[in-house]
Order: structure tokens, then sequence, then C-alpha cells
């Protein structure tokens, strides 16, 4: 387990806007093993959403199989959740979130349950543009499964029992950028100063918003030779910019020299600050993230911070005309063309 | 050559066409004239799996008595397609009738002299005619309509309504297409004036029926229902289902003021997301179905698991297909039912509903929904192709005003509040239905993970055996407080007292029903039950008990539904003799009589000298 959760709680605990503290946050001990990075991704979402003022019961989580997908089970206990079937989580969200427009859909997956198993829908949730944070906590292998290698482990990274990966490693934000995607970020399960902000400009997106986080396996990955252990990632980094996020009607109050920030405005009004931004790249160009990507993967970087951001896109609800009433609060009366309507059909009929 | 006496309004037509020439409607309208002279019909298409090109052939069967099931021997072919000339002419019972385009020879070899031929230069009056090659295609189908209504003397009058009807708004098309007929009608008359050996005549028979096929049913079944969310993977014999289903909605489900869809439908990338799709969509509080076929229902397997364990509704409408595999994709069968009932991984139970007609396949879709989310389970509607893609006659839909959704055990945000503390698989009422929580109800009560894994009673991840064990025999339980609530069978007594029962099930029906009356002629007789659900209530239990032997009549090569009852209900297998068509094309009268003549000599209920069948 990693962290205790005391038992006890100090009055005087910091509360959100919503009057609710960190803690209100939280979900149940994790079973994970010590030092996983998947828990530091479910503390970031805790932290996320507090500062973001949240109703938990306006979240639903929403999860495949894997160690990864237990994490909706550590965050968030006064949300839904939905652990479903090895890869198929892009399906269920899409349901719900057709069913309920109105709620905040956290997909939680892993790098087996997307990239291998799951591709398939992985690459369709993407095109439709669900509106949902698609979260990949990738550590390059199958954790729960004691360590295989996934289809996100780079060529020549060397696992845990010494076998040394032949096959090409699939970059799920190159591939969510060609496919579409309008929110694509990754950062590192080690590094929740970039992790909090962009889950929350995430968050703030509508659309499909994927975040790729690199999550070292401390049991099966975390060995030297593996490009997905803490050490390996730690000295390969390559942040694109420091990533400040501004909520909705919060004034922008730090200043910084002309020409190193940019500053997206997201849906909800918040703004997402990116400062000290890399040299000749735009997050608002396609062509222009995907060269960083390219970049990076030819020098052994990894890119994180914001890669990719359209806000000027439409998600799939509105792309289908639905209507702004989430369908599961239709009632009868709307729904059913009733008996007369049924009686001319048949009329029709003969 | 045979000389038949003529017979009134009791006659098979089949139609030999060329696929993807247009010949569907002119078929239809034939199909239909003879419903509007108040005469029972039940139409089939036989096609191939194929866009263009191959043989098809349209099945209509005639008969005074009601039966709609399919009956061995045509009575009058018309054959437009040289191709399979020798085939069609083969297949014509001695005594009948072969009307072809005769603007080519036939040749010699294929004239039979125990059958006439009516030969009727189709393409030839078409070149004679029309200029638009297009035109020559289309209006060559409306020719042979219009001498075959000639020869079998149907009412001018009602062919003009029907063409009237279909082309209204279109009024330009009215008189060509009349004209074509009357071209087909004049080329009769100058040449074959004696009257054939078949006819139709006016009746009253057909009473407040439909004409409507299964899957339109359907697909309009979960628009009453309530259904929002449809996810579906495009599948012969059950897009046309969703097709329905988007009509429909398109129709009704238009918010007036906004324009707005107050529906959601999503063609995914395979029936996996489909069933996985609508699964969320329940959970989430939306009434959500997805449509499918044998492959897609193999595929739909681990997510039917889940549903079942973690107790979410889900409706699904396979229709099947002949199987295994891609087996025969236009071609019918009852192939499913293990499958359906035990899909899902481990212990997995589902229900099953059984629609013998496009009236029960509306009333059935639309039950499925309540008795879904009444038992948070899934719901199977068992239909097929013949079903679901062919017209029937049917009762009128029926939809009763004060029908109120049956939503089931979901918690609302004040009984939550009432609640001190909130168990999400609790058996609070004794029933084995447990109470849900639908997403967003409440801010601090009622959440929950739903999972797949072994869960106690407060939906927390276990390993711990009895709380695992306590837990799937409360699924038991719920499954048999499900008996009580599917659809009872239907049961149709003989008048005289008989040992004997027939067992039958969804389109097995016609055939069986006609097969009995058969039998009864010959002093044979049987009590009937078709089955409408599983599990089977207490009233097919006690059906069997009371029978001696009962035959299974159903449409797959492994007597499936046999199994299942024998399987769910301990009955001793040599009770049950099996009836099995699995050619692919719907089972008929003659193939039950003849099978169960043989079964009956061996078991010495009838003697050898009693009847012929
Ligand atoms: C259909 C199916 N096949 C295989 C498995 C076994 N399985 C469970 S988790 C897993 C891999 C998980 O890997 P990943 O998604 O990367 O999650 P991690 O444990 O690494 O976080 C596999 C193969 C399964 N649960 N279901
Ligand atoms: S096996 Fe790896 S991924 Fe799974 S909990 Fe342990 S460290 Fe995390
Ligand atoms: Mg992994």
């Amino acid at each position: 387990m990693t962290y205790l959760k005391p038992k006890f709680h100090h009055p005087d605990l910091p509360k959100n806007k919503l009057g609710y503290t960190r803690k209100y946050y939280e979900g149940s001990l994790s079973t994970l093993c010590a030092g996983c990075g998947h828990d530091s991704i479910s503390a970031a979402i805790v932290e996320a959403c507090f500062e973001l003022n949240i109703e938990p019961h306006k979240v639903a989580k929403m999860s495949g199989i894997g160690c990864s997908s237990k994490t909706p089970a550590y965050f968030l206990s006064n949300s839904h959740g939905f652990n479903s079937v090895h890869g198929r989580m892009p399906s269920v969200a899409t349901g719900a979130n057709l069913a309920n427009r109105d709620l905040l859909y956290l997909g939680v997956s892993g790098d087996g349950d997307s990239a291998s198993i799951g591709m398939g829908q992985f690459v369709h949730v993407i095109r439709r543009n669900l509106n949902m944070v698609y979260i990949v906590m990738n550590n390059g292998c199958y954790g729960l499964t004691k360590g295989q290698d996934s289809a996100t482990a780079d060529v020549g990274s060397k696992n845990k029992s010494g076998n040394i990966n032949q096959f090409e490693g699939i970059d799920l934000c190159g591939l969510a950028i060609e496919l579409g995607a309008t929110f694509v970020a990754q950062s590192f399960s080690g590094d929740k100063a970039q992790l909090v902000p962009l889950l929350q400009a995430a968050m703030s997106h509508e659309g499909f918003a994927l975040v790729n986080v690199l999550s070292p396996c401390v049991t099966f990955n975390n060995n030297t030779g593996s490009t997905k252990s803490y050490d390996y990632v730690r000295e390969h980094l390559e942040a694109t910019a420091s990533v400040d996020f501004v909520p909705y009607a919060e004034e922008i109050t730090t200043q910084y020299e002309e020409g190193e920030t940019k500053s997206i405005q997201l849906h909800d009004g918040s703004w997402l600050e990116l400062h000290k931004l890399a040299q000749g790249w735009n997050p608002e160009d396609k062509i222009s993230a995907i060269n960083a990507l390219q970049n990076a993967r030819k020098h052994h970087e990894i890119l994180t911070g914001l890669i990719y951001l359209d806000t000027d896109n439409k998600e799939l609800h509105d792309l289908m005309n639905t209507t702004d009433v989430p369908l599961n609060k239709l009632t009868q009366d709307v729904l059913c063309p009733g008996l007369e309507v049924l009686e001319s059909i048949n009329a029709d009929l003969r | 050559m045979a000389k038949n006496k003529s017979k009134v309004n009791d006659l098979v037509v089949r139609f030999a066409n060329v696929n993807g020439t247009g010949s569907a409607s002119a078929n239809y309208l034939f199909a239909k004239a003879v419903f509007r002279m108040g005469i029972p019909v039940s139409p089939k298409n036989i096609f191939p799996s194929n866009i263009q090109g191959l043989p098809t052939w349209y099945e209509v069967r005639i008969s005074e008595k009601g039966y709609l099931g399919r009956r061995d021997g045509i009575d009058v072919m018309v054959s437009v397609n040289p191709q399979s000339f020798a085939k069609d002419i083969a297949s014509v019972s001695s005594g009948g009738y072969f009307l072809y385009d005769s603007t080519k020879r036939l040749h010699s070899d294929l004239i039979r002299d125990d059958i006439h031929f009516i030969g009727i230069p189709l393409m030839e009056i078409c070149i004679r005619e029309y200029t638009d090659p297009r035109q020559r295609l289309l209006f060559k189908n409306i020719i042979y309509v219009g001498a075959l209504s000639e020869l079998l003397k149907i009412e001018f009058s009602v062919l003009e309504e029907l063409i009237r009807e279909q082309f209204s708004g279109k009024e330009k098309l009215i008189a060509p297409n009349l004209n074509a007929l009357q071209l087909g009608i004049q080329y009769v008359k100058e040449h074959f004036p004696e009257q054939i050996n078949f006819r139709l005549e006016r009746r009253n028979l057909v009473g407040d029926a439909i004409l409507m096929d299964g899957n339109t049913a359907a697909g309009l079944g979960a628009v009453y229902a309530g259904a929002t969310v449809a996810s579906w993977y495009p599948i012969t014999p059950s897009t046309s289902l969703i097709e329905a289903f988007e009509d429909y909605c398109k129709q009704f489900r238009i918010d007036k003021e906004t324009g707005k869809k107050n529906y959601a439908i999503v063609q995914a990338e395979d029936e996996l997301a489909a069933i996985g799709m609508a699964i969320g969509a329940n959970w989430n509080g939306a009434r959500s179905f997805t449509a499918t076929s044998g492959p897609g229902l193999s595929l739909m397997n681990e997510f039917l698991g889940i549903a079942y364990f973690s107790e979410i509704p889900v409706v699904l409408v396979d229709v099947q297909r002949a199987g295994p595999s891609t087996g025969m994709p236009t071609r019918t069968q009852q192939s499913d039912i293990l499958n359906a009932a035990y899909c899902g991984h481990g212990d997995t139970k589902n229900i099953l509903l059984f629609p013998s007609t496009p009236a029960e396949c509306f009333e059935m879709v639309a039950d499925a929904f309540d008795l879904s989310d009444s038992l948070q389970s899934p719901v199977l509607v068992m239909s097929d192709l013949d079903l679901g893609m062919n017209d029937h006659m049917s009762a009128p839909l029926k939809w009763n005003s004060d029908r109120k959704y049956k939503l089931g055990k979901v918690m609302t945000e004040k009984e939550l509040d009432a609640l001190p503390k909130y168990g999400r698989y609790l058996d609070v009422d004794d029933d084995g239905i447990p109470y849900r929580t639908i997403p967003g109800t409440h801010p601090t009560k009622g959440a929950y993970v739903t999972r797949g894994s072994s869960h106690d009673e407060y939906a927390a991840y276990t390993e711990d055996s009895p709380t695992y064990v306590r837990i799937v025999n409360r699924l038991l339980k719920k499954f048999d407080t499900a008996k009580k609530m599917v659809p009872k069978p239907e049961i149709i007594k003989s008048p005289q007292e008989t040992k004997l029962g027939f067992l039958y099930f969804g389109t097995s029906a016609y055939a069986s029903q006609e097969a009995k009356d058969f039998l009864a002629e010959h002093n044979i007789f049987v009590n009937a039950i078709r089955i409408k659900a599983f599990p089977f209530s207490k009233e097919v239990e006690a059906f069997i008990e009371r029978h001696e032997t009962i035959f299974v009549i159903e449409q797959n090569r492994d007597a499936q539904m046999r199994t299942l009852l024998i399987n769910e209900l301990d009955v001793n297998p040599k009770k049950l003799i099996k009836v099995l068509n699995y050619d692919g094309m719907p089972i008929t009268a003659n193939f039950i009589a003849k099978e169960i003549s043989v079964d009956l000599k061996a078991h010495l209920y009838l003697s050898k000298e009693s009847v012929s069948l």
C-alpha cells in the first residue's frame, strides 16, 4: 500500500469553494505496490478535482482492466465508477456519455488496455471526439499479469526478465493527434507540478482529451535498461513548456516576459498558460506538434506538457445534434409516440 | 398432362429474379394485392448474400385457411432469370405453371410435359414500349405482375389503388405503372384467354391484420419503449431493425422547437463496442439496446457476462441466421438458443424472449426493456431472419395507453437520503433483485464502483469465498423471480384427450400449427405449447409433465431448445422427440408431418395402415 490515510481529520483542513476538503476527493485505500506510479496519478487527480471545485457526483470514473484500471477505486469515492472489461472502456464511456452529457467522464486505462487489446476502441473514441478525459497510466508493460512487454515499450528496452523488446513502440500521443484528438498532453507520474494543471486543463476542455502519463511499474519494469524506469524517464524528460492552469474568473497574476508565454482559453473560460515555450513550436498547430514528437523520439527524449490543443471543435453530441437535455432525463411523455400514432401506423400497413 | 381442378385461394407462387433488378417492389405489389383482396398471404424472400447479379426468389404462399408457414410445392413459377430456368422449371409441381420471358426461345431440353408453359415476351414488349434502359428493366417487373394478376384474376382496382398509394407525392409515375400493368394484362387476354387451374377470389379473412416485417416492428417497439441510445454494427439480418428505429426516431423523436434529436444512434466499430455502448448507457440510466446476429453475439459474450454479473440492464435483439461461423448469412435458423441462454463465461444465464409475429416483435422488444430494467439483467429477444426480414400477416401492433415504463428499483435522491447505508447488491426485498443508483443522483450517497470482479453486497471487491457464493446464489434467486415475470407460454389444447404434445417457439409456430391441424384430420391429436421465454415458467414444466411424448420442433441441427429444457427442467430426454429443420429455409408443415409420422410409427401410436402422411 502506498499511503496510509489518517482516520482523524483536523477541523481546519483547507476547503475548496464547495466546502469540501481534499479528503472528500480521495478514494479507498490503494492495493497497488508501494511506489507504483499509478498511485501518484490518483493523487494528482484528487488534487486537480479539489482545486477545480468539481462536484464528485458529477463525475463518472471509467476504466478497463489492469493495475491502472483499478485506480478509480482509489480516488473520488463519491463518484460512480465502472471498472469494465479489458480494453473496452472507451465504448462503455461512449454509451454513458450519450446517456448523460452533463457529467465529467474521467477514463483511466493502461498501455496494455489501450494500445493492445483496446486499440480499436481507443482509435474510434478519438475519431468521435467524445467529450472525456482519457488518462493512460503508461508503464510499458502489463503490470497486473506480471510484467510482459506492452505495445508502448520502446525498441531496445529491457524488461525485468532480461528480454529486449524488438518491436516498434506505439506513440499514443502522436497517434491521437493523427486521429483528430483535440487535446493531447503527456506527463510523468513523478511531476505533480506539471500533471495537476494538465489534468485541470483536460477536464476543462470540451472534446476528447488524452493525458498520457509515464507511470513506472516498480515491480516489473523499473530495472536498468528499461526506458520506462523512474531513472530513465527522469533523465530523458524534455518539457515543452511549464504549465499553469488559471480557472475561469480568476485573474492571471504572474508576469512573464513577452514572447515566452502563450495563453490559450478553454471552453469553460479558464486559461492554460504555457511559459518558457520551447523554440519554434506551436501546440495549436498539428504539424508543429507532430514534428516536436518525432524530433523528441529521434533524440530519445520524452516530451512532456501540452502537446496539442484545438479549442475550436465539435464534440460527439454536437456532431450528432442530440438534445441539450441529458437523454437519461427524458421521460415517457416525450419518448413514447402513443396509441394514436400506433393506430395510424397500423392503418398504413393494411 | 395432369389436369387439376381449379383451386381457389390456395397456392404457392414463386418469382425468380436477378438480385438488384428492382423486382422486390413489384413482387411485393403482388403479395399486397392478395392481402387487400382479404386473402391470407405469406411472402418470403429467398435471397443470396450478394448485392447484384445472383439469382433471388420471392415465394408467396396464399392460403384460404390462413396458414402462413412455407409449404412444399410450387404451383406457379414466374421466372425472369434465365440463369435459374433449369432449376426453376424442375421445382414446379406437376400440373403447375411456368410463366417466363419468352423473348428468347426456351431450350427444348427444358420442356416438361407435366406442367404448363406460359411465355410472355417481356423484354420484347419493353423494347417496343420504352427507350430508357432503366425503365425497360423496371417496367418488365410490373408487366409480369400484370400478366400474373390476369391469370389469377386479381382485381385490377386493387392493383390500381396500391400503385396510387405507392406513388402518392410522385404522381407522374402512376400512369406509366398502370400502363405497364395493362401491357401484361392485355398480352394474357389475347394469348392465354383460358382460365388456369388456380385463381383468387375476394374474401374477408384478414380482419384487422397488418402486413409488416419483424425488424420494422422491433425497431418501432424500441421507440415506444423509450430507448434513446442504439449502438450497432452492420450485419444481415439485423441491420434493417436499426434502420427502422432510426426512421421512426426521425419521425417521432426530433424536438419540435430546437430540431435536436431525442435519441442517439452510433454505428460502432464492432459488436464489442456496440454492446459496450449499450451497457454504458443503461448503466447511466438511459434505455439502450443493440441488434445483431450470430457472429455478433459471439463477440458480445464477455460484455454480456459483465452485465449479468454486475447487474446492468441491456436489451439485445438477435436476428438469427444460419451458422456456424458466417454460415449462410441470408438464410434463417433458430440456432443461437444455447449461446444466448448462457452467453458469458462462468455461470451466466440470460433472459430470452421468443417472438413469433411482427406484433410480438413490437411487444416483446418493449417488454424486454421493462424486464431488463426490472431484473437488472440482459434480455435477449430471439428473432430470426424469416421473422425479421420477411413481411408477415400479423395481428396489429398493440399499445396500452395506460402503460407506464417499468424502470425497476432505481433509488431517488430522497430515498437515498432516508437510508442509513446504501448497499448496491443487498437483497432488500428477498426477491434477489437489489436497488441500483444512477450516477449524479446524490452528492454524497449511493456512489459505488461497478465491476465484473467479485464484489460484496456493498459493491466492494472481494475474494472471500462465502461472499462470492452468496452473491452468485442470489443471482439464481433473481433468475427464479424472472420465471414469474416473463411472458407465459401459449397453450393450445386439442379437443380430444391426448398424451402427445408439440413444443415450438418463434417462427416454427406457423408450420407447427398447420402440421397439428393436418394430423388432426388423420385422427392424431396433439396439445401444443408455444414457448415465449427463458427461464421456463412453471406452466412449461407442467405441460411437459402432463404429456408422455413431446415433439420439440425447432430450426437447428442440435436440438438446442430440447437441450435447454433437459438441462433446466431435468426432463427425461426420452420424452422429448427432436423434429429438426436446419437447411436454412423456413420450416414447412409437410416436413413436420413427415418427421412425426416416422416417429409415431416407431412408437406404435400409429398403425401402419391408419394414414399415409
Ligand atoms: C480479455 C482479457 N484478456 C486478458 C486479461 C488479463 N489481463 C489483465 S490486466 C492485463 C494487462 C494490463 O496491462 P495494462 O493495461 O498496461 O495495465 P497495468 O497493469 O500495466 O497498469 C491483462 C492482459 C483480461 N483481464 N481480460
Ligand atoms: S505491478 Fe506494477 S503497475 Fe501493478 S501495482 Fe505493482 S508497480 Fe504498479
Ligand atoms: Mg501497463
